[in-house]
C-alpha cells in the first residue's frame, strides 16, 4: 500500500502500514531525522510537526491519516526562520535533542500570533519538555523571534 | 579511582605515543578523514590536527551531552592556537588511553570534571602546536622562531614572510614537541572568559545535528529489546512464533538482558515486540518496594557497618549529650531516574571478528571494554564513535544499551540499530540510589550548635560500575556530607547499605542527597535557635571566605533583608561541590493547586576561572530545573520489583509553564576552575526545601516536596 502527501513541500510516498506513527516515516522511511523521538505517547512534544499548519504530535498520529496533508518538519522551517536566528542568538540549545519539537512548537504559535503573551506561550509550549532546562531562554526567543516578524 | 591532577611531564609522554599511534592508523573519525582527503594529516599531538587545507580539527576527549565541551574545549585549543574558535572543527574521539580524563581515570565525560580536566592540558596542546608551527616557519624560512609570529591562522616572519597555519603544518610535524610550552597568563586571555556563541547551536536548531538515534548505516535494521519487567530477571521461555511472522521482521534473538525483536523498520519491530509470549525467572528483585528499601536503609543505619567519613573533631555525641538543646532529624531522598530527552540507543555491526559501535556515551572505553568481553574479542577490535547525546546526566556512562546492540548484531549479522522506547527507559534505568541521612546536634544556650553527628546510608553505585571492594570508603557517596560551619564536636559515618536495585550516577551523585539534609537540618537549627538561617550561617563561617563571599552576593541580588514578595517567602542553601562555591536563593508561593509554585530563584558562584559564562550561565538555569523537578515532581517507586513509573504522566518533568525567573551572579576569581554541570542541581533542593518551610510551617523531609506531602508533614 502506498500513500502519497507533502512533505515541505514536497510529494512524498510511504509504504508503511498505516497504522504506522508519522514519526517513524518522517524519520526511518523518508530519512528526516530532524523530527525525534523521545516518549511515543504525546507526553513531551519532541516529535512536533505541523500538519496542515497545525502542531500535532508525529508519535501519535497514524499515517493512514495524512493522505494528502501538507506536513512541515524542522528541515522545512528553512535553517533561517526567525525562530532558528533567535534560538541561536538566545543561545538556547543545550543537548538539543528536544529542539526540533519547541521550535515547530513555536512556529505553529507565531503563524498566528505574533504577539503572544506568556500565557499564549505557555500554552503553545507546555506540551514540550525540556530536561535540560532551556525554558527561560526558549522564552525570550519567542519573544524576539515574534517582533522580528511583526518588524518584518 | 580519583587520581591527583595530570604531571605535565606524564601528559606530553603520553601525547607522543599517542601521535605514533596515530600515525599507525587509528581509525579517525569522518571529519578527520575528509580532512585527510584535503591535504596530509599531520598530528603534532593526539588532540589537535592540523591539515594542509588549512582545517583544524580538535579531536574532543568529552563527549557534547549538553553541557558544552564542544564549545569550551576548543576555547581552550584557540586561545594558545591564536585561531577563531569557530574555526576549529570538533570531531569526538575515539577510546584512547590518552583521552582519560586524569580526575576520574578513564575516558569518561562526567563528575563535572570537563574543564577541569582540560583547563592545563589542551592549553598546553595549543602552544606546543603554535610553537612547533613557528619553528617550523622558522626552519623554512631560515629566521629565528623569535621572529616569527603565529596569530589568526597566519605565520608572518621579516621581510613580509607569510604561510597559513596549513601550509606550514608539514614543516612543523617535523619539529620535536616542545615539553615546556609558554602558555598565556589569565591576564592575557583574548578567548577565555567570553560569551563564545555554541558551535553546536546551528545544529541544533536546524535539525542536522546527529544523534545516536539518528545513525544509518546502509543495510542496517532496527532492534526493540523486551527486559524483564523485574529489573535483573531473565528469560526462561520465549514464544516467538507470532512475532515471527510479523511483517518485515528479520529475526527474535535472545541476549542475557531480554528478548530483541530485528525488523526492517522500527515500528515493525515494535508491533511484533508485542506478539512475544515470554516466561520470565523475575529473580531476586521480584519482591522488591521503594518502601521497603527505605526501610532496610533504616535497619543498615542503626546496624550496618560504620565508616568514618572524615575523622572525629572532639566528642560530638558527649557535646551533644550534655547540651542545652538537642535537635534530630532524618531526610530521605527517593529513587530517580535519569530520563534524558533521547532514549537509550546504539547501533553495532559486528562483523568478521570486528565490531563498530556508533552512538552516545559518556564512557568510549567502557563501551569498547564491555562490547569486546561480550563477543569475546580484542578491544582493539572494538572501534566507538561518538555522536550527539541527547541529554546524559550519568545514564549514559553505563554500557548495557551498547553491549545489547552488539550483541544483537552479531546474532543477526547484519548493522543493528536498537533503540528503546520510554517506557524501557524509565523501567530499566540505573536509579538514583536512595538516601537516608540523619542529623543529631546539641545547641547551646545561643542556640548554636556544640556538636553534629552525620550519619549517612545509601548505596554505593561505585561498588557495582567500578568494583570498589566492600565496606570501603566510597567518595561519591560523601560529597558534600560534611558542611562548611564551624562547629566545636562533629562525627560523619557512612553505612553502606545494597537495597537491592541497581544504582547509576545521577547529576550531582550524593552532593543531592547530603546537601538537603546538611542545608535542611541548619534551617531546622537557625528556627530552633530564633534566628534568621542567613545571619545563622553566616555566623558559623569564619575563615570560609568563598562561602561568606556568594551567600552574601545571592541573598543580596535576592533582596532577602527586604523580604519576599506577598504570600511568597524566601528559602537559602550553600554547597561546595566540584571546586565550585553556589549559594541559592529561592522565593517560593503555593498555588491555587495547593503545590509549590518557584517564583524566582537567585544563584551566586565562585567557581574560580571561567571560560564561558553563557555555558555557565545555562548550567545554571538548567541545574535549577532539574533540581526542582526533584524537589518538587517526581520520584521512581517501585511495587512487586516492578519500576511504577513509566513515561512522563507518571514521572512529570518541569514544564514552561513552571520555570521560575533565574538570577545568577559569577564570581569574578582568579581561583582554579571548577564545575559547573552539577552542583546547583543539589543545591536548590534544600533552598527549595527551607523555603516551604519557612511558608507553610511545615518541614517535610522525604522528597519529593508536593502539596499532598506539604499537607501531611
Amino acid at each position: 500500500m502506498s500513500l502519497q502527501f507533502k512533505v515541505n513541500g514536497k510529494t512524498v510516498s510511504s509504504n508503511s502500514e498505516a497504522d504506522t506513527p508519522l514519526l517513524w516515516v518522517i524519520r526511518d522511511e523518508l530519512g528526516l531525522t530532524g523530527t525525534k523521538f523521545g516518549c511515543g505517547a504525546a507526553l513531551c512534544g519532541s516529535c512536533t510537526v505541523h500538519v496542515n499548519g497545525e502542531a500535532v504530535r508525529s508519535c501519535q498520529t497514524q499515517v493512514g491519516n495524512i493522505a494528502g496533508s501538507n506536513v512541515a518538519t524542522i528541515e522545512g522551517l528553512g535553517g533561517t526562520h526567525a525562530l532558528q536566528k533567535a534560538w541561536v542568538k538566545h543561545q538556547v540549545p543545550q543537548c538539543g535533542y528536544c529542539q526540533s519539537g519547541q521550535l515547530m512548537s513555536a512556529a505553529a504559535l507565531l503563524s498566528k500570533n505574533k504577539n503572544p503573551s506568556d500565557a499564549d506561550i505557555d500554552a503553545a509550549m507546555a506540551g514540550n519538555v525540556c530536561r535540560c532546562g532551556t525554558y527561560t531562554r526558549i522564552r525570550a526567543a519567542v519573544k524576539d523571534a515574534a517582533s522580528q516578524l511583526r518588524a518584518a | 579511582m580519583i587520581s591527583t591532577e595530570t604531571n605535565r611531564r606524564d601528559f606530553i609522554k603520553t601525547t607522543s605515543i599517542a601521535t605514533s599511534g596515530l600515525m599507525m592508523g587509528v581509525v579517525l573519525p569522518s571529519t578527520v578523514s575528509k580532512s585527510i582527503a584535503a591535504g596530509t594529516l599531520h598530528t603534532p599531538n593526539a588532540w589537535v590536527h592540523i591539515a594542509d587545507d588549512n582545517s583544524i580539527t580538535l579531536l574532543s576527549a568529552r563527549s557534547e551531552m549538553g553541557q558544552g565541551v564542544y564549545t569550551s574545549m576548543p576555547m581552550l585549543i584557540a586561545e594558545e592556537l591564536n585561531v577563531d574558535v569557530n574555526k576549529v572543527v570538533i570531531s569526538a574521539a575515539p577510546p584512547g588511553a590518552v583521552y582519560v580524563n586524569a580526575l576520574l581515570g578513564a575516558m569518561i565525560t562526567g563528575g563535572s570534571t570537563s574543564v577541569r580536566d582540560g583547563w592545563e592540558k589542551l592549553r598546553i596542546a595549543g602552544a606546543q602546536v603554535r610553537e612547533m608551527l613557528v619553528a617550523g616557519a622558522a626552519a623554512e624560512w631560515g629566521v629565528p622562531a623569535s621572529a616569527v609570529k603565529a596569530e589568526n591562522g597566519m605565520l608572518t616572519g621579516p621581510g613580509g614572510k607569510k604561510a597559513t597555519y596549513g601550509q606550514m603544518a608539514e614543516a612543523a610535524s617535523k619539529q620535536p614537541v616542545p615539553e615546556k610550552p609558554s602558555i598565556k597568563a589569565p591576564k592575557d586571555f583574548r578567548v577565555v572568559g567570553k560569551r563564545i556563541a555554541r558551535t553546536d547551536a546551528p545544529a541544533k536548531v536546524n535539525g542536522t545535528a546527529e544523534f545516536g538515534i539518528d545513525v544509518r548505516l546502509p543495510g542496517m535494521v532496527y532492534a526493540s529489546l523486551e527486559q524483564s519487567p523485574v529489573i535483573g530477571g531473565k528469560v526462561v521461555r520465549v514464544d516467538s512464533t507470532a512475532a515471527k511472522a510479523m511483517p518485515g521482521v528479520v529475526d527474535v534473538i535472545e541476549i542475557p538482558d531480554g528478548v530483541a525483536v530485528v525488523a526492517n523498520s522500527y515500528w515493525g519491530a515494535v508491533k511484533a515486540r508485542r506478539a512475544l509470549k515470554i516466561d520470565w525467572d523475575f529473580g531476586a528483585g521480584a519482591n522488591l518496594s521503594s518502601d521497603g528499601m527505605i526501610e532496610t536503609h533504616r535497619q543498615a543505619s542503626s546496624t550496618g557497618k560504620v565508616l568514618p567519613i572524615q575523622p572525629a573533631k572532639g566528642d560530638a555525641l558527649g557535646a551533644i549529650g550534655g547540651s542545652a538543646k538537642k535537635l534530630s532529624a532524618t531526610y530521605i531522598t527517593p529513587l530517580q531516574s535519569h530520563s534524558p530527552m533521547e532514549p537509550m540507543n546504539f547501533t553495532a555491526h559486528v562483523t568478521g571478528g570486528k565490531a563498530l559501535l556508533i552512538g552516545p556515551t559518556q564512557f568510549q572505553q567502557g563501551v569498547q571494554g564491555g562490547v569486546a568481553a561480550a563477543l569475546g574479542i580484542k578491544p582493539e577490535d572494538v572501534q566507538v564513535q561518538t555522536t550527539f547525546l541527547g541529554g546524559g546526566f550519568g545514564r549514559r556512562i553505563e554500557l548495557d544499551f551498547p553491549v545489547q546492540a552488539a550483541l544483537i548484531s552479531k546474532a543477526v549479522k547484519l548493522p543493528v540499530k536498537l533503540v528503546w522506547s520510554r517506557e524501557d527507559d524509565m523501567t530499566h534505568d540505573f536509579y538514583r540510589p536512595i538516601g537516608f541521612n540523619q542529623i543529631n546536634a546539641g545547641l547551646d544556650s545561643n542556640g548554636m550548635p556544640v556538636g553534629l553527628h552525620f550519619k549517612l546510608t545509601s548505596q554505593s553505585i561505585t561498588q557495582r560500575a567500578f568494583g570498589l571492594p566492600k565496606d570501603t570508603m566510597d567518595p561519591f557517596m560523601v560529597e558534600a556530607a560534611v558542611a562548611p560551619y564551624n562547629i566545636a564536636n562533629t562525627q560523619h559515618d557512612l553505612v553502606i547499605h545494597d537495597a537491592g536495585l541497581r544504582v547509576g550516577y545521577w547529576r550531582g551523585v550524593s552532593h543531592n542527597m547530603n546537601a538537603f539534609a546538611n542545608e535542611s537540618f541548619v534551617d531546622e537549627m537557625a528556627l530552633a535557635a530564633g534566628k534568621d538561617p542567613v545571619e545563622y550561617r553566616m555566623a558559623m563561617l569564619e575563615g570560609k571566605t568563598r562561602f561568606q563571599n556568594v551567600l552574601k552576593l545571592a541573598t543580596e541580588k535576592a533582596g532577602y533583608k527586604k523580604g519576599a514578595g506577598k504570600g511568597n517567602a524566601f528559602g537559602v542553601s550553600i554547597m561546595e561541590g566540584y571546586d565550585t562555591y553556589v549559594a541559592v536563593v529561592a522565593e517560593v508561593s503555593i498555588g491555587a493547586d495547593g503545590e509549590v509554585k518557584v517564583v524566582k530563584t537567585t544563584v551566586a558562584a565562585d567557581m574560580g576561572m571561567i571560560v564561558n559564562p553563557e555555558i555557565v550561565d545555562q548550567q545554571i538555569q538548567s541545574s535549577i530545573i532539574m533540581g526542582m523537578g526533584t524537589t518538587l515532581k517526581h520520584s521512581i517507586t517501585l511495587a512487586n520489583g516492578r519500576v511504577q513509573q513509566t513515561n512522563f504522566n507518571t514521572y512529570p518533568m518541569v514544564r514552561t509553564n513552571e520555570a521560575p525567573l533565574i538570577d545568577i551572579v559569577l564570581v569574578k576569581s582568579s581561583e582554579k576552575p571548577g564545575g559547573i554541570g552539577e552542583p546547583v542541581t543539589a543545591a536548590i533542593v534544600p533552598a527549595l526545601a527551607n523555603a516551604v518551610a519557612k511558608l507553610t510551617g511545615k518541614r517535610v523531609r522525604t522528597l519529593p516536596i508536593t502539596g499532598k506531602a506539604i499537607q501531611q508533614a
